[in-house]
């Protein structure tokens, strides 16, 4: 839901003002949202990023920065390490993720761990608190989180992650018809993609363009140009053949 | 501060040995986001320094024990490189620059909003690439454009600038002839919207009336320094997200 509502924003248009920290945002009328802060009645841009006004907020949606995970948030992580009970995953943050065992859909016995999930296994999981000293723990006992098997994983900026999903998941969607991979996009910046060797090639030349144009206008268009001329080029070859 | 002042340094007309005023600073080039694999970076020079920053983090912080569960650490490593001087440097940390990493540290720490990252930590390396006087100065504007650019919340950009003493005169912005025959050295980085200074030095010898003096003349080119590093960052980020649309139009211009 946060995400769409970012979204929204930043197609609003004119509002696409680049502000930098210490840049003063509002002189008293609304509150300092996400990456801003006030003082003396007056609120400021806390962060490098774009100004952007919601009800009565104005918050500073970030153009670069860590992955800071918030509960809710489903994640790519990757098995960093095996204890008795748990595992400790890597989920692109500076804060490791520790997957308790009661947090898994399967049944493990104590010390039976590595069974289940080894080092270097790539999982998809959900997040599921974050305490005040930004203590995570990740789930997987949800619908649709489950060990991630082949396919490959790539990584981008995790501020360009709604950009990559596009209003309303367009912009996934569209490279998901034109290639017919399977993609997941983890809200920390990993991507994993699954298919056809050649379409997994396009599909991540395609979330590229998309992380290196992010502020661009009328990307969808540039992006659907893209894969489609790389679409016909592949049909030309097969009609030739 | 050789403290053998006889050596003329400005002359009769008020003009200094690099044919600048005592209230001109030299000229200043920053440019923001030039290494790829550092979270952010910046590239500064001012007069005949060349400073380059890196960030990266916030991230975890190692050893364990430094740690703070409250709010994230700020360690900045300042080094100057072997060719950075006349004489070579010895590489490595030794007293002075260990004084230098520990300063601007501090000056960092106190803009940096860091109760958004408990337990982590943001290192900031300084590279001295050449030297003039006023590496550490030079060092702070870069490090404070590189941690804006690494999108890390802060409370505004610190510029920092030194100011000092050279043949009775209060000057701004010391080259190193001024600095090794000057009388007084002032190092300092002031927040311009607030006026909170986050570092000040001293040293050689000023009275209390040439320190204000000299604190005001800081005052103003911090506020300089200050619009030269918001125009990097912005070069960086707007540009980025226009270069597209005005490439096409930029060709005819060039051959008219």
């Amino acid at each position: 839901m946060e995400l769409k509502s970012i979204m929204s924003n930043e197609n609003v248009g004119a509002s696409r003002e680049v502000v930098l920290p210490g840049d003063l945002l509002d002189t008293g009328r609304l509150k300092p949202g996400s990456g801003a802060y006030s003082e003396d009645g007056k609120v400021y841009a806390a962060q490098l990023g774009i100004k952007s006004v919601k009800s009565n907020f104005v918050n500073v949606i970030p153009l670069g920065g860590r992955y800071i995970p918030s509960p809710g948030d489903t994640i790519i992580g990757k098995v960093e390490d095996i204890g008795p009970s748990n595992w400790l995953i890597d989920i692109n943050s500076p804060y490791p993720a520790p997957l308790h065992v009661t947090e898994v859909p399967w049944k493990v016995e104590f010390g039976d761990t590595s069974r289940f999930l080894g080092v270097g296994d790539t999982i998809m999981a959900k997040v599921l608190m974050v305490d005040e000293t930004k203590r995570v723990q990740v789930t997987m006992k949800e619908q649709g989180l489950r060990k991630l098997q082949g396919g490959q994983v790539i990584e981008i900026s995790n501020s360009k992650v709604p950009r990559v999903i596009g209003k309303g998941g367009s912009m996934i969607q569209m490279i998901k018809n034109y290639t017919s991979c399977r993609i997941f996009i983890g809200q920390n910046g990993r991507i994993w993609l699954d298919g056809d060797i050649d379409n997994m090639l396009v599909a991540i030349r395609a979330i590229k363009m998309i992380e290196e144009g992010a502020q661009t206008l009328h990307l969808t268009e540039k992006v659907k140009e893209y894969l489609e001329s790389v679409t016909k080029k592949s049909e030309v070859k097969e009609d030739t053949n | 501060m050789g403290g053998n002042s006889n050596i003329k340094l400005i002359d009769d007309n008020g003009i200094r040995i690099d044919g600048r005023k005592v209230d001109e600073l030299r000229p200043i080039k920053i440019e923001a986001g030039v290494l790829k694999n550092a979270d952010g970076s910046a590239y500064v020079e001012i007069g005949k320094n060349k400073v380059l920053a890196a960030v990266y983090g916030p991230r975890e912080c190692h050893p364990r024990h430094m740690q703070n569960p409250a709010k994230a650490i700020v360690q900045v490593k300042y080094n100057m490189i072997s060719f950075s001087v006349d004489d070579r440097k010895r590489p490595g940390p030794d007293r002075r620059s260990v004084e230098i990493s520990k300063i601007i540290s501090e000056a960092m720490e106190y803009v940096v909003f860091t109760e958004n990252y408990p337990r982590t930590s943001i290192d900031v390396f300084i590279e001295v690439l050449q030297a003039n006087a006023g590496t550490r100065c030079a060092g702070l504007t870069a490090a404070s454009v590189a941690l804006a650019d690494a999108g890390i919340p802060m409370k505004d950009l610190v510029p920092a600038i030194a100011v000092g003493k050279v043949n009775d005169q209060v000057v701004l912005d010391l080259n190193k002839e001024e600095d090794n025959y000057g009388q007084a050295d002032v190092p300092m980085a002031m927040i311009p919207r607030t006026g909170e200074v986050v570092l000040l030095q001293m040293d050689g010898h000023l009275t209390y009336d040439e320190f204000k003096y000299a604190i005001s003349l800081g005052k103003k080119a911090c506020a300089e320094v200050y619009e030269i590093q918001k125009d990097a960052l912005r070069r960086r980020y707007v540009v980025e997200s226009e270069a597209e649309q005005e490439q096409p139009v930029s060709v005819p211009d060039q051959e008219a």
